[in-house]
């Protein structure tokens, strides 16, 4: 399959129709959406009507753009104006945005074509996309399986064939473990690289969007569109980025590679051994490993779930029934907003709700929320120093390949543990990515995650692009 | 039990929340939310006396846009999303007189 610089090449030039190439994912999705479930909602009519204009523009002798007919899949928690966004909350049932995410505007004036909304874990909390107010997203490469999540819609997207590429967002893990469990690439960018404006907050100091692809060189693409800095998202990098497209090019020759020797315990011995593969992969191409150690890696998950809820607490108190969105009559105010979001929030929202207002509660705020941001710091500072030895860092991306539905129960912690291994890039900041690197258990994809500092998505690339040619090319399971 | 949060904080925490939780839901997040905030002894093990607290990844300070106007959303675009409005303004039930 060609990748997405040479297929939108063949759309400005003529040789390939964008109907046509939308016309592929539309079957594909006749056929197996009812099973797979990776969409809240399909715009069949819509993508059709822009793929003829983006055909009649070629023919007219404009050219529509760097990703001209390339179709593209958004998790629904992107705002699209006019278009139902509803986080997959009951919530927002029904809800039609009156303004485009920045994002999506860059790819509407690239020419990419909008197929539909995809599913995700309610408002993004969430790491199997079983956590849906309108049901499970399944995994392509397994039906029995989850996809992953929050972005598990778009991770699925791009494994099925639904569209050439996918948008999720990424607050503590929900583009890299998805797209590690689907068999695709999934970037979290630096906080800040893409502009966050039109994304419904989670955690406003964590969320990033980022793509998902089938190669780590589509991914460059659609993050060479996106990224970039825009006035409507005040934590936007105001610098210019450098294009990751070149960065692909250069080789691991001379990349310093780190191993961080006292990384938590828990991935599977199948993932564990792919990533030893990994490492020996990057230094037979030419890069150097070196040992680091980053101590506070292992209080990732404590502070996160401290600050991401208080986050978010802050966020979801506009959910009142006031301004859009669901509402549950009653006979006054304050009655009227604990029965909407009582209603409109499900389980495991209302959870991280409540631990954030308790966090950032008189007489609790000290000692729960000041604490998880001096834990952040300790976390930063080590990857910093890290980074000083190493240019880019190797982890898993998941601690286990995809697991059955209903494998981690009732237990919210069981399913924190998925992110281990992400979490920490979040706080601190900076760039992560998967990258599918072979299979482990039941021929499942194991997706390595490739770590690199503020910026430094150039050095992430590089190793990224390397470990995709040592596991035999795009997709990675040979 | 945990004895790091009680059923009465977490009564309290859902009003603050303005979430209306049943006795069910209390019993049950006062054991899921007790579970959680157990792992923070290892947070409570560290010396971080000395440590800056961080609440933003790249340092960026008073961003600030130009003092020009510029197009917003449209009143009646945004009004129509609500769930009930009259004379171009957001209707809610009554704030004043009743419980709250």
């Amino acid at each position: 399959m060609a990748g997405l610089r040479d297929t939108a090449a063949a759309v400005r030039q003529g040789s390939t129709r964008a109907a046509d190439l939308l016309e592929a994912n539309l079957a594909a999705i006749a056929e197996r959406e009812a099973e797979i479930h990776a969409f809240n909602l399909v715009l069949a009519d819509e993508a059709r009507a822009q793929a003829a204009s983006i055909d009649a523009a070629v023919a007219a002798g404009d050219d529509p753009g760097p990703l001209a007919g390339l179709t593209v899949a958004l998790k629904d928690n992107l705002c699209t104006r006019g278009i139902a966004t509803t986080c997959s909350s009951k919530i927002l049932e029904g809800w039609r945005p009156p303004y485009d995410a920045t994002v999506v505007t860059r790819l509407r004036q690239a020419g990419a074509i909008i197929v539909g909304k995809t599913n995700l874990d309610e408002f993004a909390m969430g790491s199997s996309t079983e956590n849906s107010a309108f049901g499970p997203t399944r995994n392509p490469l397994d039906p029995s399986r989850v996809p992953g999540g929050s972005s598990g819609g778009s991770a699925a997207a791009v494994a099925a064939g639904f569209s050439a590429f996918s948008l999720g967002s990424d607050t503590g893990g929900s583009i890299r473990q998805p797209a590690a469990l689907c068999g695709v690439v999934g970037v979290k960018p630096t906080y800040g690289y893409v502009s966050r404006s039109g994304l419904v907050a989670f955690a406003s100091s964590l969320d990033q969007i980022g793509p998902f692809t089938r190669t780590v060189a589509d991914a460059a693409v659609v993050l060479d569109v996106i990224g970039g800095h825009d006035p409507a998202d005040s934590t936007s990098i105001p610098e210019v980025h450098p294009s990751l497209a070149v960065a692909l090019d250069q080789g691991v020759e001379g990349l310093r590679v780190g191993r961080i020797t006292d990384l938590p315990e828990g991935a599977d011995p199948d993932v564990a051994e792919r990533l030893e593969v990994a490492f020996d992969a990057l230094r037979a191409a030419g890069a150097t490993i070196v040992d680091v150690q980053v101590p506070a890696f292992t209080f990732g998950l404590t502070a996160y779930y401290l600050i991401a809820p208080a986050e978010a607490s802050s966020n979801l108190a506009r959910y009142d029934g006031v301004r859009y969105g669901l509402r549950v009559d009653a006979p006054d105010t304050n009655t009227m907003y604990g029965a909407t979001r009582e209603a409109g929030f499900g389980d495991e929202v209302k959870r991280r709700i409540m631990l954030g207002t308790y966090a950032l509660s008189a007489g609790y705020y000290d000692a729960y929320y000041g604490k998880a941001l001096k834990v952040r710091r300790l976390i930063h500072d080590d990857f910093e120093r890290a980074y000083r030895n190493a240019d880019v860092l190797l982890t898993p991306a998941s601690p286990s390949v995809a697991f059955p539905f209903g494998a981690k129960g009732d237990n919210p912690l069981a399913m924190y543990l998925c992110d281990v291994y992400t979490i920490p890039t979040n706080l601190a900041g900076h760039p992560g990515m998967s990258v599918p690197f072979g299979t482990g258990a039941d021929g499942l994809p194991v997706g390595i995650q490739v770590l690199a500092g503020t910026l430094n998505e150039p050095a992430m690339f590089r190793a990224a692009a390397a470990l995709e040619r040592a596991a035999g090319g795009a997709g990675g399971a040979s | 039990m945990s004895e790091r949060i009680s059923e009465a904080d977490v009564a309290k925490v859902a009003r603050l929340a303005r979430l209306h939780l049943t006795g069910e839901e209390v019993q049950r997040m006062t054991a899921q939310l007790g579970g959680m905030l157990e792992h923070f002894a290892d947070v409570d093990a560290l010396d971080l006396a000395e440590v800056e607290p961080m609440t933003q990844p790249y340092p960026l300070v008073n961003v600030l846009r130009d003092d020009v106007v510029a197009p917003s959303l449209d009143r009646a675009e945004v009004l129509a999303a609500a769930p009930s409005a009259e004379d171009g303004r957001f209707r809610v039930p009554p704030i004043i007189g009743l419980e709250g």
